[in-house]
C-alpha cells in the first residue's frame, strides 16, 4: 500500500461516550486489503464469541477498499455485524454513494461501537465526526422524510452519502435495512435492526481528497481500458438496458423462476412483470452509484390516484430489480403492477427488506391457505396470491407488530414458521430467505453454504445452467468445488471493492495490474491464497456462531417443486454441504 | 473560436459522475481533490441530476470581484485564472450564480473549469460535450437587447 494513501485509517466511533478516534492500521489493509478482507478481520477483533447482536457490544464494521474511487465500478462498500436475523455472521454491500464517500472522507474502514442512549444521527465529515440529537427524527413514518431532513440539514462538501433506516429498523425487524440514497441498501441480514438497536437513525459521511498512484501514465491507461470495457462492451449491455430484471424471462422459460411460494417455478403472468415490460410501460429514469457508468439502477415512475378525490394523483419513482421482483412479484403471485410498486415502495418507506418480506409474506400466505394461521392470527387480513392492498397491510403490521404472530413475521419465515408450523414450505438457507433463483441443485447449495447465503456468494445458478447447457449431470464434489472456486476468487472482488457485476471486466490480470498501480504489489498466487483465507476466515466465524452444516435445515419445498437441472434430494445436498465444508 | 463545456441535457444524467472523476484525474491522481464539474441530485435522485460547471459567460460576475485581477476574462467568453496572483478571497466562488466555482482547499485556490473537454470523454450517456462557442452566451446587456429583439422578430 501507498504510504500517503489514507486507506490505512479506520475511524472508530464510541455512540456511548460519543467519542471517536483515528488509527492508522497498515497492518490490517496489508493482510486484508480491504472490503471483506479487511472487515472480517475487524469483526474478529470487535466481536467476542456469542455477541448477542441487538446488545450495545455487537460492532457495527464499514470497510472500503483500495480500487475505490480509482477505477470505474470501485463503487461498493461492505458491512460486517451479526445479524440479528441468523444470528451468525452479516455481510451486506451497498453501492450508492457509500463507498466512494468514506473513501473521500479519508478512511478504509469506520467501526461503530456500543450504543446511544438516545436517537443519533451521525455525520462523518473528513476528519470531524458530530453527533446530531435525531429524537425528532425517530418514529417519522417514513425513511423517505428522515433522508430528505438530513440531507437539508447537513452541508458537507465533497462526495456525501446518507444512510438511513426507516422505522422497521428502530422497531427491531430482523431483516430490516439500511438505505443508502435512497435506491440503494445495505438490504440483507438486518444491518437496520443494528443501527435501531444502537439508537442511530442515520450516518452521514462526506470528503474529497485525492489518491496516490504508482504511475500516473500507467493509471490512466489501465482506467481507459476498464471504462471501455465498462460502457461499450457486450458484458456489461444487459445491466444498463434493462437492468436486473431482464433475468425474469429467461429463468421462466426455464422453469426456475420461483412463483407462489414455489410451488412452482413457472409464472404464467412473467411477461406483464418482465423487465422488458417494466422498461416500455413504466420506467422513467436510470441512475448510477458513484464512479460507475454502467448505470444499472431502474426506476419506474407510477401515478397513483387518489380514489376519492379528482383531479389528485401523486407520481412516485420507485426503483426495481430482479430480486424484488421475483419476491413479491413472482413469488407473490402478482402481476397487478400498481399494487406490486406500492409493496416495494412501501419496503422502502419503512425500511424493510423487500426479499426477506417477500419470502416471509409468500409463507404466511400459503400456511393461510392451509389453515395453520386463520385472520385471527393475520388481524383481520386475507393474505391471498396477488392481492397487494393486503400484502401492503401485512408489511404495516411486520413493523408495527400488533400481535405475536406480526412479532414472529418481523424476525422471518424461519422464525414464524417454528411457531405456527409449514417448515417445509418456509424458503430459508441459514434463517436467510432465499433469492429469486431455482435452477437446480447448485443454486440452493450456494444459499445453504455461502457466507451471505445468497446468491451472489458463489453463483450457484450459474453451475446449474451450465450443466443445463451442457446436458451434464451434476454431482455432489462436482458442485461443491465449483461453488467454492467461485466465493473464493468473490472475496478478492468484495476486498477490492469492486461491484460484483464488474466481476467479468476485473480478471485475475485486471486485478493484478490495478492493484500494483495502488501499491499492492501481489502475485496471482497471493491473489488466490488471499482469497481462500478470506474465505475460511469468514466460514471459521461461522462456526464459532453457531453454523453446523451437518445439521442445517433444507427447506423440503426445493426438493418437491422440479427444477430445470431436474430433481434432486437431500442426499445429494447433504454430501455437497459436507464436502464444501471439508474443503473450505 | 474559444470552447466552451456544454451541457447538452441534463436530463439524460444518471448520475455516475464519471466526468468528475475525469477532471479529478487529469494531474494523474485517482480521487476526487480538484474537480471542476460536480454532478449533483437535483433535490433527491428520484428527481435527477443537476451538472454544475462554467457556463463560459461572454460578461462574467466572478472576474468583476477579484481584487487582485487574479481572474480575468477570457477572449470569446469564460475565465481564465492566474494562479500566481490568487490570494484565496473566495470572492469569485461567492459571486457565481451557478455554484460553478469550486475550491481546492490545498492550496486555497478557485477551481475553475479550463474548457479541456477531458470530462465529456468519459460521459457515458452524452450529457455533456466540449463545444464551439460560435456567438457569445448573451449576457452583457446589449448582447441581451440585441437577442430578444431578434427572437421577437422571427
Amino acid at each position: 500500500m501507498l504510504n500517503n494513501d489514507p486507506l490505512s485509517r479506520v475511524l472508530y466511533i464510541d455512540l456511548a461516550r460519543r467519542s471517536y478516534t483515528i488509527q492508522d492500521r497498515s497492518d490490517l489493509f496489508e493482510a486484508g486489503i480491504g472490503g471483506s478482507g479487511v472487515a472480517i478481520r475487524l469483526l474478529e477483533e470487535e466481536c467476542p464469541p456469542g455477541t448477542d447482536p441487538m446488545s450495545p457490544e455487537n460492532p457495527i464494521i464499514l470497510a472500503v477498499g483500495p480500487l475505490v474511487g480509482m477505477f470505474p465500478l470501485g463503487s461498493k462498500a461492505v458491512a460486517m455485524f451479526k445479524s440479528p436475523h441468523t444470528g451468525n455472521l452479516g455481510e451486506s454491500h451497498a453501492g450508492g454513494r457509500s463507498a466512494v464517500a468514506i473513501r473521500m472522507a479519508g478512511y478504509g474502514a469506520i467501526v461503530i461501537r456500543k450504543a446511544s442512549v438516545s436517537p443519533v444521527y451521525v455525520v462523518v465529515e473528513g476528519e470531524k465526526v458530530y453527533f446530531r440529537d435525531a429524537s425528532a427524527l425517530w418514529g417519522l413514518n417514513s425513511a423517505y422524510t428522515a433522508g430528505t431532513i438530513i440531507r437539508q440539514n447537513e452541508e458537507g462538501s465533497g462526495m456525501r452519502t446518507i444512510m438511513r433506516i426507516g422505522r422497521a429498523g428502530e422497531q427491531g425487524v430482523s431483516y430490516a435495512s439500511v438505505i443508502t440514497e435512497t435506491y440503494r441498501h445495505f438490504g440483507r441480514l438486518g444491518l437496520g435492526a443494528v443501527f435501531g438497536s444502537k439508537m442511530m437513525k442515520g450516518l452521514v459521511i462526506s470528503g474529497k481528497r485525492k489518491l496516490p498512484v504508482t504511475d500516473k501514465r500507467a493509471y490512466r491507461t489501465l482506467y481507459n481500458e476498464i471504462y471501455k470495457a465498462a460502457t461499450e462492451s457486450e458484458l456489461m449491455k444487459k445491466y444498463h438496458q434493462l437492468g436486473t430484471a431482464m433475468n425474469v424471462l429467461p429463468l421462466n422459460a426455464i422453469g426456475a423462476l420461483p412463483t407462489r411460494n414455489l410451488q412452482q417455478g413457472t409464472f404464467e403472468g412473467a411477461d406483464q412483470i418482465s423487465g422488458e415490460r417494466l422498461a416500455q410501460d413504466f420506467l422513467g429514469r436510470r441512475v448510477a452509484c458513484a464512479h460507475c457508468p454502467v448505470a444499472c439502477i431502474h426506476l419506474a415512475a407510477i401515478r397513483y390516484p387518489y380514489p376519492k378525490d379528482p383531479y389528485f394523483y401523486k407520481t412516485s419513482m420507485i426503483g426495481y430489480d430482479h430480486e424484488p421482483i421475483f419476491a413479491v412479484g413472482s413469488l407473490l403471485g402478482g402481476t397487478d403492477i400498481r399494487g406490486l410498486f406500492h409493496l416495494l415502495d412501501e419496503a422502502e418507506v419503512q425500511g424493510l427488506d423487500v426479499m426477506s418480506m417477500g419470502v416471509t409474506l409468500a409463507w404466511a400466505t400459503e400456511a393461510m391457505q392451509k389453515g395453520l394461521i386463520t385472520t385471527k392470527e393475520t388481524d383481520g387480513l386475507n393474505l391471498e396470491w396477488g392481492n397487494y392492498a393486503q400484502y401492503v397491510e401485512a408489511a404495516k403490521r411486520i413493523v408495527n407488530q400488533p400481535n405475536e404472530f406480526y412479532k414472529a413475521m418481523a424476525l422471518g419465515a424461519e422464525k414464524v414458521a417454528s411457531i405456527y408450523g409449514g417448515l417445509d414450505f418456509a424458503l430459508t438457507f441459514g434463517k436467510n430467505e432465499m433469492p429469486g433463483y431455482h435452477t437446480g441443485p447448485g443454486c440452493h447449495l450456494g444459499y445453504l453454504t455461502g457466507a451471505r447465503h445468497s446468491h451472489l456468494d458463489s453463483a450457484g445458478y450459474s453451475v446449474d445452467q451450465k450443466a443445463i447447457a451442457k446436458n451434464e449431470t451434476l454431482t455432489a464434489e462436482g458442485i461443491a468445488s465449483a461453488l467454492l472456486e467461485e466465493e473464493r476468487w468473490r472475496q478478492v472482488l468484495t476486498s477490492l471493492v469492486i461491484c460484483l457485476f464488474a466481476r467479468g471486466i476485473y480478471t485475475p490480470e485486471v486485478v493484478q495490474k490495478s492493484l500494483s498501480l495502488v501499491g499492492f504489489e501481489r502475485s496471482a498466487a497471493d491473489i488466490a491464497a488471499f482469497g481462500a483465507d478470506t474465505l475460511h476466515r469468514k466460514f471459521a466465524f461461522k462456526l464459532r456462531e453457531g453454523y453446523d452444516p451437518a445439521t442445517m435445515r433444507i427447506p423440503r419445498r426445493i426438493m418437491e417443486t422440479p427444477s430445470p437441472a431436474g430433481k434432486f434430494d437431500e442426499e445429494l445436498l447433504r454430501k455437497a454441504i459436507a464436502h464444501y465444508a471439508a474443503n473450505v | 473560436m474559444v470552447k466552451r463545456l456544454s451541457v447538452l441535457d441534463a436530463e439524460r444524467c444518471v448520475g455516475c459522475q464519471s466526468c468528475m472523476f475525469a477532471c479529478a484525474r487529469r494531474p494523474g491522481v485517482g480521487g476526487l481533490e480538484s474537480t471542476s464539474i460536480w454532478v449533483k441530485s437535483a433535490g433527491g435522485i428520484r428527481k435527477g441530476f443537476a451538472v454544475v460547471v462554467c457556463r463560459a459567460c461572454s460578461d462574467p460576475p466572478c472576474t468583476k470581484v477579484c481584487p487582485t485581477d487574479a481572474l480575468v476574462n477570457r477572449e470569446g467568453g469564460g475565465v481564465k485564472l492566474h494562479t500566481e496572483l490568487c490570494i484565496g478571497c473566495h470572492n469569485c466562488e461567492e459571486a457565481c450564480p451557478f455554484g460553478a466555482i469550486f475550491w481546492e482547499d490545498t492550496q486555497n485556490k478557485p477551481e475553475i473549469c479550463v474548457y479541456c473537454g477531458y470530462c465529456a470523454n468519459y460521459c457515458p450517456c452524452d450529457v455533456i460535450a466540449l463545444e464551439e462557442i460560435n456567438r457569445p452566451v448573451p449576457n452583457t446587456p446589449d448582447e441581451i437587447k440585441a437577442e430578444s429583439e431578434a427572437s421577437h422578430a422571427q
